[in-house]
C-alpha cells in the first residue's frame, strides 16, 4: 500500500530533478549536441512529471496526461531534428559545433 | 446585413488555419507556382480575418469544438475580440509581406522554401491565436518557433546560421519552461482550458511556480531586456520579408500568450513585486534598445534594436494590469501599431539594401535620395514608431500615457515620453542620410512592388491613427478570467 502512495511522488520528484539537470547543462555546456540533449532531458523531466500526475488520480489512471506526453514527444522529435540539422549547418559554416563566445552586441 | 447572417452560419475560424496550411502544402507540392499559392493565401485570408472580426464584434466571442469533441480530449477553437484583432493584424501584415516577397525573391533558389515556411508560420500563428487551452498553445508555439528558426537560417552563411541556432536554443528553453508550467497547472487542477483554469487558480505554491516559469519562458521568447541578445542578429541578418514577419508578428505571439495567461488564468495570483520588476525591465529595454539603435552602424541593425526597445512598452502590461482592469487594451493597441509600422520599416530597409547592395547607414544617402517613395515610407513608419501625431503610434502612446495617468503611475508616463525621444533620435538617424546634399541614385533596378508595399503599410499606420475607437470596441469582446 505504501508503495502505491510513494511511487508517483518519486516520479514527480525525479521529473523535477531531470528538468533542473537539463536546464543546468543547457546553460553550462558549450557543445551544441550537449545543449540539444539538455533540452531533451528537460522535456523528459516534464513528461515524467506528467506521467506521475496521471498515476496519482484515485479513479484509475488519467488518460489526458498520456495524450499530452505523446503529443509532446512528437513535438520534441521535430524540434530535435531541426536543431540537429541546424547544428550540422553551423559546423559546416563555422567549423565549430558551438556558438561563438563573443556576444552579438559588439 | 443579410450577407453577414449567412456568414455567421459558416464556421470561419478553422479556415484561418486551413487556408495557410493548404497554401504551404500546395507550395511544397507545386514549387514552380509556390509564389502564386502564397499570394492566393494572403488574398483569401485577409477577408476571412476581417469577417471573423466583424462577427465577433457583432455577436461576441465564439467557441467551436472541432469534430464535436469537447475538451479535454477534443480541441476547441476560441475566437474573441483579442484573438480576432491579432488575426486581423497578422492577415494584413502577412498579405503585405507576401506581396513584397513576390518582388524580393525573384530568381532566388531559396524562394521555394521561403513560401512553404512562411505559410506554415502563418498557419501556426493563426492556430495559436485561436487556441483555447494551455497545451494547444504550447504545440502551436513550438510550430511558430520551428518555422521562424528555419526562416532565419534560410539566408545561409555563418552569421544567420549562428543567429538561428541561438534563437532556437533560447526558444526551446522558453518552451520547456512553459511546458513545465502546463504540467504543474494540470497536476493541480486537472483541466487545461484557459477559462476552466482561470475559474480555479488560487493562491498556492504550484500555480505560483507555474506562473513564474511560464512568464520567464515567454519573456525570453519575446526578447525582453536582458533576455534580448538573440534578437538583433536573428532579425537583422534574415532576408527582408523574414525580418518583417519576425519583428512585426512573431514577437507579438509570445506577448499575446503572456497577456492571455495573465488576463484569464492568473488574475487571482498577486505576485508581489512582479509589476515593478516587469516595469523596470521594460524601462531597461526601452533605454538599452534605444541606445544600441543609436550606436548600430547598419540600417537593419538599427531597426532590430528598435524592436528590442519597443518590446519594452509591451511589458508595461504588468504595471497596468495591476493598477487598472482595462489597462491592457492600450498595450494591445500599441502592439498592433508597432506591428504595422515595424513591418513597413523592415520592408523599406530591405528595398534600400537591395538597391544599394549594402545597408551601411553612412553610405545610403544617394540611394535614399534616389528612392523617394521608400524613404517616405521609412519616414512615416518611423514617425509612428516615435509616436508623432496622425499615426497609429501616436494614438498608441496616447492611450499608454492616458492609462498611466489614470492609474497615477507617473513613472511610466516619463518612460513613454522619454522612450519617444530616444526613438526620435534613432529614427532621425535612419533618415539623416537622405537629407544630406549629394547626388541621387536609385541604385539597382527593383520590382515596383518593393517600393509600393512599404509605402502602403506606412499609409496604413496613418489609417491606424483613426482606428482607436473600433479597435478598443472590438477588444471589449474579449474573454477574461473575471467570467466575462
Amino acid at each position: 500500500m505504501t508503495v502505491d502512495v510513494i511511487s508517483p511522488q518519486i516520479y514527480l520528484l525525479c521529473g523535477v530533478l531531470l528538468f533542473v539537470l537539463g536546464l543546468h547543462a543547457l546553460v553550462v555546456r558549450r557543445h551544441l549536441l550537449l545543449k540539444i540533449l539538455a533540452v531533451n532531458i528537460m522535456g523528459s523531466g516534464v513528461f515524467m512529471l506528467l506521467l506521475g500526475v496521471a498515476a496519482r488520480g484515485e479513479g484509475g489512471i488519467d488518460p489526458v496526461p498520456h495524450a499530452l506526453v505523446i503529443t509532446g514527444i512528437v513535438v520534441a522529435v521535430s524540434a530535435t531534428a531541426v536543431a540537429l540539422v541546424l547544428m550540422l549547418k553551423v559546423k559546416a559554416a563555422t567549423g565549430l559545433a558551438r556558438l561563438p563566445l563573443s556576444g552579438p552586441e559588439d | 446585413m443579410p450577407w453577414m447572417d449567412v456568414m455567421a452560419d459558416m464556421a470561419l475560424a478553422p479556415w484561418l488555419v486551413i487556408l495557410p496550411l493548404a497554401g504551404a502544402l500546395l507550395a511544397g507540392l507545386w514549387p514552380a507556382a509556390a509564389r502564386w499559392w502564397g499570394l492566393l493565401t494572403g488574398l483569401l485570408t485577409l477577408p476571412m480575418a476581417l469577417l471573423l472580426a466583424l462577427q465577433v464584434h457583432a455577436h461576441g466571442p465564439m467557441v467551436l469544438y472541432l469534430g464535436g469533441w469537447v475538451p479535454p480530449l477534443g480541441i476547441a477553437l476560441v475566437a474573441d475580440g483579442l484573438a480576432s484583432l491579432m488575426l486581423l493584424m497578422t492577415a494584413g501584415v502577412g498579405l503585405a509581406i507576401s506581396l513584397y516577397a513576390l518582388g524580393y525573391l525573384t530568381g532566388e533558389t531559396g524562394g521555394r522554401w521561403f513560401w512553404i515556411l512562411w505559410l506554415w508560420l502563418w498557419a501556426a500563428m493563426n492556430a495559436l491565436y485561436l487556441s483555447g487551452d494551455v497545451f494547444n498553445l504550447y504545440v502551436t508555439l513550438e510550430l511558430v518557433v520551428l518555422a521562424s528558426v528555419a526562416l532565419v537560417a534560410l539566408a545561409g552563411g555563418a552569421a544567420p546560421l549562428v543567429a538561428a541556432m541561438r534563437y532556437l536554443l533560447v526558444s526551446l528553453l522558453g518552451s520547456m519552461a512553459y511546458l513545465m508550467g502546463v504540467a504543474l497547472l494540470y497536476g493541480s487542477y486537472g483541466v487545461l482550458d484557459l477559462q476552466g483554469l482561470g475559474a480555479q487558480v488560487a493562491l498556492s505554491a504550484a500555480p505560483m511556480l507555474a506562473a513564474a516559469l511560464m512568464t520567464v519562458g515567454l519573456m525570453a521568447k519575446s526578447a525582453l531586456f536582458p533576455l534580448h541578445v538573440w534578437l538583433p542578429p536573428a532579425h537583422g541578418s534574415a532576408p527582408a520579408p523574414v525580418s518583417a514577419a519576425l519583428s512585426a508578428l512573431v514577437v507579438k505571439v509570445s506577448f499575446y500568450l503572456m497577456l492571455r495567461l495573465w488576463l484569464t488564468v492568473f488574475p487571482a495570483l498577486p505576485l508581489p513585486g512582479l509589476d515593478m520588476l516587469m516595469g523596470a525591465l521594460a524601462m531597461g529595454a526601452v533605454l538599452w534598445g534605444g541606445l544600441m539603435a543609436l550606436r548600430a552602424s547598419r540600417l537593419k541593425q538599427v531597426v532590430a534594436y528598435s524592436t528590442v526597445a519597443q518590446v519594452g512598452y509591451l511589458f508595461l502590461l504588468f504595471p497596468f494590469l495591476r493598477a487598472f482592469p482595462d489597462g491592457w487594451k492600450a498595450v494591445v493597441f500599441f502592439a498592433v501599431a508597432h506591428g504595422v509600422a515595424k513591418a513597413a520599416v523592415f520592408l523599406a530597409a530591405g528595398t534600400l539594401q537591395r538597391a544599394a547592395g549594402h545597408d551601411r547607414l553612412a553610405d545610403l544617402g544617394a540611394v535614399m535620395r534616389g528612392r523617394l517613395k521608400t524613404s517616405f515610407a521609412l519616414g512615416i513608419a518611423g514617425a509612428s514608431l516615435v509616436g508623432l501625431p496622425f499615426t497609429g503610434g501616436f494614438i498608441a502612446k496616447w492611450l499608454l500615457v492616458q492609462t498611466a495617468l489614470e492609474a497615477g503611475l507617473w513613472i511610466w508616463v516619463l518612460m513613454v515620453l522619454g522612450g519617444g525621444l530616444l526613438a526620435g533620435a534613432y529614427v532621425f538617424r535612419l533618415l539623416g542620410p537622405a537629407f544630406q546634399p549629394g547626388p541621387a541614385d536609385p541604385g539597382q533596378p527593383l520590382p515596383a512592388v518593393m517600393e509600393w508595399v512599404p509605402l502602403a503599410l506606412a499609409l496604413l499606420t496613418i489609417g491606424l491613427g483613426f482606428a482607436g475607437t473600433p479597435v478598443l470596441s472590438l477588444l471589449t469582446r474579449t474573454l477574461t478570467g473575471g467570467g466575462g
